[in-house]
């Protein structure tokens, strides 16, 4: 062999992995995150379902058994937030996969400015959402907020959007769609991005219009992209805080409280075994809807 | 390699550098100073004004006028309202409290513990002086706590005397009555009662102003509740949240009540855009600087007759410390100062005179408002009871939660009581009281 064949195979011998399963670093690298995440995350979790059956005051806990959960879900005041959870959640994630889907589609066309559109779109996504929230709180006073105030000027009169408690929960879960919908449309962009146009080449041969071209083609191969943003939005809807405690504290009354913002309001009360075991009934709620549904998409993908 | 050998050492130096700043950093520093000088921080919440003002003339004078090297700073960076209570709490818990803090007594102050969390100064000689039914409001069977930072003041209905002039209505003097003013002024083009669900606290003020009247059918009331032997909605007490139910339905209310905050609502009450407003007494201090202009009358919430009505009184906020403080003499030393007649003239100039001191040979001098000189009589009749909050430990944390909905239409009086009973229970419950 000449030396240049010598010397390039003796790279790519380098920069073959010695063993393909155990990768190229070893295990050793994992161990500060792993420590990191065993201590603030694992051990809190683990020892948080010991606390949910207790009463806690910090410096003594009561074992109380399922008192805590049992109060939990008779108490209507904590039990309206899990139907708030429930609804915030599904509403805020089919929303987002829906309309992120159709952003996707129309950005990824041949549309004038779609550069910018994109920033435009993706920029409530940075946004602090603390600044969202307190922004739309004052948006939609049912008085002298501006949304009021612009239907006031074509003659119609705007109900109290954060201050009617049929209607709390919903205004609030619009603005969180406002704010995440970007997220989702990035990632579909990516992932329609991603479609060969041999697909779309030949489906217009075959005489399809743009619809067809949607649902034959985009649709099913945008999948993986489509688990992704379900499971994100749904995880990240069922555990929201920040916007509905700086648009209405829960209020009014219990209206638009959710599992997160019931756990905050008992620990501020001092209830901290009752909060504890608020956060163990989330951490459950989360996996038995999430996992599933995860499951079983992927299950479906790999046969695809 | 030696190459990487070096690194890695540097990195580990580096790292081990960091980490021993980290530890460092994380010690917090006390305020010993250079000569033995002692510096006492007093922290608070940012929400009332009236309260800042009051602590920094305190420590002010206290600064001017202690020879032992002691001052007094005030941090008045807390949060407001529920924020507030969370943080205070939680700073307790874990040790990081400043020497002083600023809180109120009764209910609110059994909820933090003191037995187990604040400075005892039981045996500290001014504490006799102390007025009994405030001394029982910041005291357990194991100690004493605070020092007043005010005076007592009363809780009821402030009104525009000019708004019910110009209606022809008089001061009502029975429930009754107050709901026909309500529709007498209504009928004339004037909300009759203001509401302020933007600040939820305020929401409560009728209820709990009400409790004169519930311990005139139930003298026992508030122990009852205590021992767990009768309920806010089988008791005497439910009349309190039917009272603001009766209001609700006789559309009594601002249109912009959901969202009106409560200096909103003062503003409103100056200037005759509302007639009346549940509300604590010692708003008067921000009438007479505000609105100086304004005619601003009190009368109690009233009952079934005529005859029985009587003020509900609240007690000041006090001044405590807490039990881990480095610096408990000189702690004491300042609370002996506030709880002094000196002190009392500090309170007395900076908030006007709002009401009676609750501490003896503290007297109120110069001229009283409108509101005050309403609230007076009650007192030198004996015509007063303590609020509810006074009398018992068993406040749970979210009663203006329930109000704002039994004001707002969303639940009624009944349920809403119920389900106070059921905040109460663990309450209770958490504070280990027996028979729960």
């Amino acid at each position: 062999m000449t030396t240049i064949e010598k010397s390039r195979k003796k790279e790519s011998a380098l920069r073959r992995p010695r063993d393909l399963t155990r990768g190229a670093y070893p295990g050793w690298f994992y161990l500060p995150a792993g420590v990191i995440y065993g201590v603030l995350f694992l051990l809190p979790t683990v020892v948080s379902f010991y606390f949910g059956f207790t009463r806690w005051n910090l410096s003594s806990a009561e074992f109380i058994g399922f008192d805590n959960f049992v109060t939990f879900f008779t108490q209507e005041r904590l039990n309206r937030g899990f139907i708030n959870t429930l609804i915030f959640g599904a509403l805020t994630s089919v929303a987002k996969v829906a309309l992120g889907l159709l952003l996707a589609v129309v950005l990824t066309s041949g549309i004038f400015a779609r550069g910018y559109l994109r920033a435009v779109i993706f920029f409530p996504v940075l946004v602090s959402t603390i600044g969202v929230g307190v922004t739309f709180k004052i948006l939609l006073d049912p008085f002298d907020g501006l949304v009021n105030q612009g239907l006031a000027l074509i003659g119609i009169t705007g109900p109290g959007w954060l201050t009617d408690p049929n209607l709390a929960i919903y205004s609030i879960a619009f603005v969180d769609i406002w704010k995440g919908v970007g997220l989702a449309a990035l990632i579909y962009i990516a992932g329609i991005v991603a479609i060969p146009s041999d697909y779309f080449e030949a489906a217009r041969v075959d005489g399809s219009n743009a619809w067809t071209n949607f649902w034959n083609i985009t649709l099913p191969l945008v999948r993986p992209a489509t688990i992704t943003v379900v499971i994100l939005s749904l995880i990240g809807g069922l555990r929201s805080f920040d916007l509905i405690w700086t648009m209405t504290s829960g209020g009014p009354g219990f209206a638009s409280d959710t599992i997160a913002s019931v756990i905050y309001k008992q620990y501020a009360a001092g209830y901290y075994g009752l909060s504890t075991a608020g956060n163990v009934i989330l951490f459950v709620l989360v996996t038995v809807l999430v996992l599933p549904i995860y499951l079983f998409l992927n299950r479906k993908s790999k046969e695809l | 390699m030696i190459h990487s050998r070096k690194k890695s050492k540097r990195l580990v130096i580096g790292a081990s550098v960091l980490a021993a700043s980290l530890a460092l950093a994380g010690c917090s520093g006390g305020d010993a100073g250079e000569d033995g000088a002692v510096k006492l921080t007093w922290y608070m919440g940012a929400g009332v004004p009236d309260d800042i003002a009051t602590a920094e003339a305190l420590a002010a004078a206290f600064n001017e006028s202690n020879d032992d090297g002691i001052t007094v700073e005030v941090d008045a960076s807390g949060p407001e309202g529920v924020e507030g209570d969370n943080l205070i709490k939680t700073r307790l818990a874990s040790g990081d409290m400043a020497d002083l803090l600023w809180y109120n007594s009764g209910a609110l102050l059994f909820a933090l513990n003191p037995d187990q969390q604040l400075l005892n100064i039981q045996d500290e000689p001014w504490v006799d002086t102390l007025n009994d039914t405030y001394r029982s409001t910041i005291s357990t069977e194991g100690g004493t706590y605070g020092a007043p930072v005010g005076n007592a003041m009363g809780g009821g209905i402030l009104y525009n005397i000019d708004v019910f002039e110009a209606a022809g209505v008089e001061v009502p003097k029975t429930w009754d009555e107050l709901l026909d003013t309500v529709k007498t002024i209504r009928d004339s083009g004037v909300d009759p009662v203001i509401q302020s669900y933007g600040d939820t606290w305020t929401s409560q003020m009728t209820v709990l102003a009400d409790f004169y009247n519930v311990l005139g059918e139930d003298e026992n009331f508030a122990d009852e509740i205590t021992a767990n032997e009768t309920t806010w909605q089988d008791g005497a007490g439910l009349k309190s949240f039917e009272k603001l139910q009766q209001l609700a339905d006789a559309d009594a209310f601002n249109a912009d009540y959901s969202t009106l905050l409560f200096d909103q609502a003062l503003t409103k009450l100056a200037n005759g855009e509302g007639a009346m407003y549940p509300m604590l007494t010692f708003t008067q201090a921000t009438f007479k600087q505000d609105y100086p202009d304004s005619n601003i009358g009190f009368f109690p919430v009233p009952g079934d007759s005529a005859e029985e009505v009587g003020l509900t009184t609240w007690m000041p906020s006090s001044v405590y410390s807490p039990a881990y403080t480095e610096h408990p003499e000189e702690v004491k030393e300042f609370m002996s100062f506030v709880a002094s007649p000196d002190g009392c003239a500090v309170i007395g100039e900076t908030r006007g005179n709002a009401g009676p001191f609750v501490v003896d040979g503290c007297e109120m001098t110069g001229e009283v408002s409108q509101i005050v000189s309403d609230m007076l009589p009650y007192f030198e009749e004996d015509k007063t009871k303590p609020a509810f909050e006074f009398l018992s430990a068993v406040k749970g944390p979210n009663l203006s939660n329930f109000t704002v909905e039994v004001g707002s239409g969303i639940s009624t009086a009944e349920k809403a009581a119920g389900a106070y009973d059921e905040d109460n229970k663990l309450l209770a419950q958490q504070l280990g009281l027996p028979g729960w």
